[in-house]
């Protein structure tokens, strides 16, 4: 730091003198442009923002190819959340006829025919990192397609844009009327436009809570009054969320909130997908008539500036990829449009990988994109994905159906009779999982002599094996006592759990038995 | 130092400082961001002003609702009395013999009376119910004073050998010393031994026996429960089960007391501890009831065990 840099005093050759305070660039100018030498402006006309505004992103209307994709999308991803707990399911009459359901209070979740218990968690974890390495191999291969087309907050954003459009009127008009000091009429425009906005948002809010619940009695009694109280607090908060989200931050939760972004940065590599602009083939821009008068001059970028007005979050593709570029493809709409009116190659702003943009700047014919998709990399998250699939499709054809869990007591361990025979209590867990009672026996192996019998069954009645009914889609606790002849020491035994109707199953659990020898 | 300027590419300002040549943007925060900040701070007023916050010299500011951590934790407890109450009214209501004819009931009576054991009786019993020597094990199939719900009912109630409860348990065992000598005393153990087929019978020793013990404890030794006499020809001792053990029970003889709980529980949990004790395993039916309650059990077995019967609740305190 310059000695002269500190305010009220100046020190020159070696003496301080009192003097007016100057700025650094002033001070040392040959400091502050060191590494820029040009366009450096003064010190006086820095910036001192420690805020700024959102600045408000009025996207234009487009239409084209993605466009239509973009359609597709939001109108499958809308269905899908809104239609699909309406699903019925027919599971008999234990269990309840929503196709997916997560039934919090009773601990169980179902997915068309498949029902998953607590304890099978694994199995939501698995589609989990099903789904994590799905993003890694999406954004492998396509790039960026996720954030562009599939994500709750670019489809609800998406939404929301249209809601503008059809209330204010295209980009020019939403500027205008953004502008416009409050008037009456603006804030009619407004409440109308919000009214829609909450609308949306209750019934984001209202289509989740079907999830957890049986669909059409949630919604009689959510109109009743009846519901839960989390019901109605749930659909609060996910309005609120959606309305803010979706109609206010927009695309600051892609620039500021989201991790992904930052994520995908990382991921991308020179053979990813993203949306480019072909600046090779645009700089320098200039206008149709700037190139007529010197043809040779000019890029195909005509400055028209169309890529920039239809970006949903507001950026300039030409700038180069970035954080806020959610790679949607409106802007490749927009630029072949115009590319086309003016009778020039499409393509200008292009899906391409880093290296086809390389051989393209150096003389190569445009490679298709859809060339790019498959690379090792895509094959290789392909297959961990696939195999991770396949494990649990596997796991979830050769489950049983029913379990036996037992825990002996160990307090106290053994238990000596009257007669001198010894008694261990075992606490037994019978699982039925499927959706009608079943009877189930349970048999002990390895202990001779032993007999059981349990709080339900009469010790008169003990047996070396016992029936039990399970209740559909349950648990059923047994209290079990097992008495061995006198003198019988401690080692471990089975005991086998074996359905008695179709399908046969078994399950088997290898516990201990405590005497008073060893 | 302060060398700010505008980064060019970025169009943003710089922060000043630079270190071996790298430089840091000052990128201006989000407007929303600021205006969330401020939210929070309006908040933490409005919870400083809510609830309890500040500490003071000698306590914290109370906070407009009044809320307190015991106050939560109190209305928590009664919440959880006032969902117990209906089952402990129909506990009430239920004679305790009829109590396993209605296995919903039974388990909600097991599972307070386990609650009350842990508080209660564990002292002496032990946590697992299994005794130690002088204290029975509840968990066998031996009892004292009977093992069916009534007669475990009436020693919870009126206790064993409690003064200034006319209906306790009461017994006496003398102590022979000075009426046998060593030797006589001896035999008795070796024919008491003999009993369970521990020891060679021995003739001196059964007829000292029968002349001054089975009166109480039978001819064979097999007890006698209104008398509170232990049976004698089984495998387990409350006060062990060697040769020397009994000979020390007949010089001295040690005779366990228990509290009465009937002026100290409230009748709900002496029957649910009575409950308790009697499903430990070696519950007995009540001669009078036992076919019935058999048949009312096996009934309810049978029925169809879909319908909201929760499953998964059974015994699940045990």
């Amino acid at each position: 730091m310059p000695a002269n840099d500190s305010p009220g005093s100046v020190i020159e050759d070696g003496v301080a003198k009192d003097a007016a305070p100057i700025s650094s660039a002033e001070a040392a100018p040959e400091a502050a442009t060191r590494r820029h030498v040009v366009d450096e402006p003064p010190r006086a006309q820095l910036e001192q923002k420690l805020y700024e505004p959102r600045r408000a992103v009025h996207n234009r209307r487009i239409d084209g190819p993605f466009r239509r994709f973009k359609w597709a999308m939001m109108a499958i991803t809308l269905t899908i959340y809104y239609g699909t707990p309406w699903l019925r399911w027919d599971r008999g009459p234990y269990a309840p006829d929503q196709a997916v359901l997560v039934d919090l209070a009773h601990r169980r979740f179902y997915i068309f025919a498949i029902e998953i218990w607590p304890q099978e968690f694994y199995f939501v974890a698995g589609l989990l990192i099903m789904a994590g390495i799905g993003l890694f191999l999406v954004t492998s291969a396509v790039g960026r397609a996720w954030c562009g087309y599939a994500c709750p907050q670019t489809v609800w954003t998406d939404l929301f844009q249209h809601v503008d459009r059809f209330v204010d009127g295209d980009r020019f008009a939403r500027q205008k009327l953004d502008a416009a000091p409050w008037t009456w009429g603006k804030a009619l425009r407004r409440a109308f436009k919000w009214s829609i906005y909450l609308a949306i948002g209750f019934w984001t809010g209202g289509a989740w809570i079907m999830y957890f619940a049986d669909a059409p009695t949630l919604v009689h009694d959510f109109w009743r009054g009846e519901a839960a109280p989390i019901a109605y607090i749930t659909v609060a908060i996910l309005t609120l969320t959606t309305v803010t989200l979706g109609g206010f931050m927009r695309e600051q939760v892609c620039i500021y909130m989201c991790p992904w972004p930052r994520i995908q940065t990382a991921m991308l590599d020179e053979k990813s997908l993203i949306v480019t602009y072909k600046d090779w083939r645009g700089e320098p821009r200039g206008s149709v008539k700037k190139a007529e008068k010197a043809p040779g001059e000019f890029g195909d970028c005509i400055d028209c500036t169309y890529c920039v007005q239809v970006c949903p979050t507001g950026i300039d593709i030409r700038e180069g990829p970035q954080i806020g570029c959610i790679t949607c493809g409106l802007c490749i709409d927009a630029c072949d449009r115009i590319m086309a009116d003016i009778g020039r190659p499409r393509g200008l702003i292009d899906y391409a990988t880093l290296d086809d943009c390389k051989a393209e700047a150096a003389g190569a014919p445009p490679r298709s994109p859809w060339k790019s998709i498959l690379h090792p990399r895509t094959i290789a998250y392909f297959l961990i994905w696939g195999s991770v699939g396949a494990g649990l499709l596997f796991m979830l054809g050769a489950r049983s159906h029913l379990a036996l869990s037992v825990a002996p007591d160990r307090n106290p361990p053994f238990m000596l009779m009257s007669d001198g025979s010894v008694r261990n209590s075992y606490t037994l867990r019978l699982r039925n999982m499927q959706s009608r009672p079943r009877r189930m026996e349970v048999a002990l192996d390895g202990l001779p002599g032993a007999v059981m019998w349990s709080d339900t069954i009469d010790r008169k009645n003990a047996a070396a094996r016992q029936q039990f009914t399970v209740p559909a889609d349950q648990l059923l606790t047994v209290r079990a006592y097992i008495v061995a002849p006198k003198d019988t020491p401690s080692h471990d035994f089975t005991m086998t759990l074996t359905s008695l109707d179709q399908p046969r199953e078994h399950d088997r659990e290898t516990v201990r038995f405590t005497g008073p020898g060893e | 130092m302060a060398n700010k300027r505008i980064d060019a590419p970025t169009g943003t300002a710089t922060v000043g400082h630079e270190w071996d040549g790298i430089e840091e943007l000052d990128t201006p925060l989000p407007r929303w961001w600021l205006w969330t900040f401020y939210l929070t701070i309006l908040f933490a007023i409005g919870y400083v002003i809510a609830y309890p916050a500040i500490p003071m010299l000698h306590r914290g500011t109370v906070g407009m609702l009044g809320w307190s951590s015991r106050g939560a934790l109190a209305k928590d407890m009664s919440a959880a009395d006032m969902a117990r109450q209906s089952s402990l009214e129909r506990i009430a209501a239920t004679d305790l013999d009829k109590l396993p004819a209605n296995p919903d009931l039974l388990r909600q009576a097991v599972a307070g009376g386990s609650a009350a054991f842990k508080v209660n009786c564990v002292q002496c019993h032990g946590s697992g119910a299994a005794g130690s020597k002088g204290y029975p094990n509840l968990n066998d199939d031996d009892w004292l004073w009977g093992g069916d719900l009534k007669s475990i009912h009436t020693t919870l109630e009126h206790g064993i050998r409690q003064p200034g409860d006319d209906a306790t348990r009461q017994s006496m065992m003398p102590g022979f010393e000075g009426m046998l000598d060593a030797g006589q005393m001896d035999a008795v153990a070796q024919h008491v031994l003999s009993l369970s087929r521990k020891a060679k019978p021995s003739p001196q020793g059964g007829q000292l026996f029968a002349q001054n013990c089975a009166a109480c404890h039978g001819a064979s030794g097999e007890g006698n429960r209104t008398l509170g006499a232990p049976r004698l020809n089984d495998a387990i001792w409350l006060y062990g089960g060697t040769k020397e053990d009994i000979v020390r029970q007949m010089i001295r003889p040690r005779m366990g007391v228990m509290p009465a709980w009937g002026g100290r529980l409230d009748p709900v949990t002496i029957k649910m501890l009575a409950a308790y004790v009697h499903s430990l395993g070696g519950g007995e039916q009540t001669p009078a009831m036992a076919t019935v309650t058999s048949a009312e059990v096996g009934k309810v077995q049978a029925a169809p065990a879909g319908a909201d019967t929760p499953a998964q609740t059974p015994n699940a305190r045990k």
